[in-house]
């Protein structure tokens, strides 16, 4: 995903000139070359500064730069908080902060490096967009997306190595709707960002075991929230698990359970969430969200149960 | 430079803003009336002799301590930027300024009201503004208090290395925040001047009421760092019993202190 934003970012930059990338002593390595070389003064790096750097992103943006802040999620959004807050939600300018390694991506370094409150503290911001990719083609498409964005937005990446995980039937991104990923009949996964790896592999077993198509959607536009789309996923299906990396509040499941509760549906929405535990444990990210109880396996016995 | 003229001009300006601002208080119970009589002069020079404010880029003013917001708000006016009508009806139901300055109104650059928000905030249109190779100094006013913010010290360590040059601080320093004076509470804050200049600025200091100073000390900068001028200012100047008590951060006068106030500011009349 880091070396897709750097990509997306970087051809962005060729068609905008208003695009401007500040950096807080952590950047997509090496992938980074090109902008810097095609684009040299429109790189700054601030040094460890996270507040100096959201500050000076909301002076280039009143001056009609397009600013990218990148940095890893948990120092983008809750050292310089804010700074966020005042200078670019309540300012309304047109600010990306990148999140690199958002949820629980740096599992080996411990909870100081995880980000699993921001879709809930960003999404409270009046102004706020937030935009949580699944995928390095949804990344590509969300770093575009945002040029057309003209408040501020939080994009949360994973890191490195995460897979495509759209279907060839998948449906395009689009801004601000849920995508499907795969059709199905029944029953639905909606999840956001690269946990949805874990509900298109349980889709998959659920299949293979003789199972129906299980559908599955990205949510990759957080806020604002496709509720129209999310009523006809309601309707449409019997049984909806939510999945993502984030813990219980101000998340993906409440907005859907809230949903349903208004609509009062008869489709069985099932949460898979992070408990409202920091985590002291470290190994893979899997290991992690296994620690939580997200796995592919909890996730397929879910599948298998029949809708009462 | 400055001309006698100009700066007699400058002097009553300064006169009749603070009549003004001590009007304004007179219709709300609480307004941050001394914190803008600390600044008047800074923010006068900045408007009235140091600032271009014609042609294709003009330069650009910032309030950063935004309880300051009066001595901005009556500049303004006098410039004809705000209208009177705005002034009278600030913190009011219908008027559109509040008690801090609002990005996006006349003649305002920024929102602030919390502290430590400007200079990174400054550096960002300086460093835009120099992508741009536009001729433009952005002049800032800050309060002394905000440096206990460590967004300020962030900005300041970083400002040398992206060689912003085209950056004027003006430092309003009034020794005094909410709890009183600064060196009682918190003495190492002192003194402020070498600390900014150890972070690689140029620092010059300066009576902050003395109009012909400040404009001569900033004027003269060498435009080899970024600059800062630390104005030695007396919170609440110009009303004796106002001047450096921190009561009067955020209090409006009585009506007999209303008339006090304006007979030491010249303004004759009795109760």
């Amino acid at each position: 995903m880091r070396d897709a934003f750097a990509r997306a970012l970087h051809k962005a930059s060729q068609q905008d000139d208003r695009i401007f990338f500040i950096v807080a002593d952590i950047s997509p390595a090496a992938s980074l070359d090109g902008f810097r070389r095609d684009f040299p003064t429109r790189v700054v790096d601030v040094g460890v500064s996270e507040q100096a750097m959201i500050g000076m992103a909301a002076g280039l943006a009143m001056r009609g730069y397009r600013p990218f802040t990148y940095t890893i999620a948990n120092f983008t959004i809750y050292r310089p908080f804010e700074q966020v807050r005042v200078d670019l939600c309540y300012q309304n300018l047109p600010v990306v902060l990148v999140g690199v390694g958002g949820g629980m991506s740096y599992s080996a370094l411990g909870g100081t490096h995880h980000t699993v409150e921001d879709l809930a503290v960003m999404s409270a911001l009046p102004n706020m967009n937030v935009l949580v990719p699944c995928d390095p083609q949804e990344v590509e498409e969300a770093v575009l997306a945002c040029g057309r964005l003209s408040g501020p937005v939080y994009l949360r990446l994973g890191k490195a190595g995460e897979p495509v995980l759209a279907s060839p039937s998948a449906e395009p991104f689009r801004l601000g709707k849920l995508r499907l990923l795969q059709k199905g009949t029944r029953r639905a996964i909606l999840g956001v960002g690269p946990i949805l790896e874990l509900g298109m592999e349980a889709a998959r077993r659920h299949e293979a075991a003789g199972g129906e198509p299980v559908a599955v959607y990205s949510a990759h536009t957080f806020k604002p929230f496709d509720l129209e789309g999310l009523c006809e996923v309601l309707r449409n299906f019997q049984q909806v698990i939510t999945l993502e990396e984030h813990g219980p509040f101000g998340g993906l499941a409440e907005r859907v359970l809230a949903e349903a509760g208004r609509t009062q549906t008869r489709c069985r929405v099932e949460p898979f969430y992070l408990q409202d535990q920091f985590i002291h444990a470290y190994g893979t990210q899997g290991d992690l969200r296994e620690s939580h109880g997200i796995t592919v396996e909890a996730l397929t016995r879910r599948l298998q149960e029949r809708p009462s | 430079m400055i001309t006698e003229k100009e700066l007699a001009a400058s002097r009553e300006r300064c006169r009749r803003q603070r009549i003004r601002i001590l009007e304004i208080s007179q219709k709300l119970s609480a307004l941050h009336v001394a914190p803008a009589f600390s600044c008047l002069e800074l923010v006068d020079a900045c408007y009235f002799q140091l600032m271009r404010r014609q042609g294709a880029a003009p330069d650009t003013f910032i309030l950063s301590k935004g309880h300051g917001a009066m001595a901005q708000y009556v500049a303004l006016e006098s410039l004809g930027i705000l209208s009177s009508g705005d002034v009278d009806t600030i913190c009011q139901k219908n008027g559109r300024l509040g008690g801090h300055p609002d990005y996006g109104l006349p003649g305002i650059e920024m929102s602030s009201g919390s502290l430590g928000h400007g200079l990174p905030i400054a550096l960002g249109k300086a460093r835009a503004d120099l992508e741009r190779k536009e001729d433009r100094v952005i002049f800032l006013v800050m309060s002394d208090g905000e440096f206990m913010e460590g967004s300020v010290w962030e900005a300041l360590l970083v400002a040398p290395s992206l060689r912003i040059l085209n950056l004027v601080v003006l430092v309003d320093h009034n020794r005094s925040i909410s709890r009183g004076e600064i060196e009682v509470n918190h003495p190492n804050f002192m003194p402020l001047a070498p600390k900014i200049r150890s972070f690689g600025w140029e620092v010059e200091e300066a009576n902050g009421h003395d109009v012909g100073e400040i404009v001569r000390k900033v004027s003269a900068r060498s435009r080899k760092k970024p600059f800062a001028l630390v104005g030695h200012t007396v919170k609440g100047k110009g009303v004796s019993y106002m001047e450096n008590k921190p009561i009067w951060a955020y209090r409006s006068p009585n009506p007999q202190e209303y008339q006090q106030a304006l007979r030491e500011l010249g303004e004759g009349g009795g109760p």
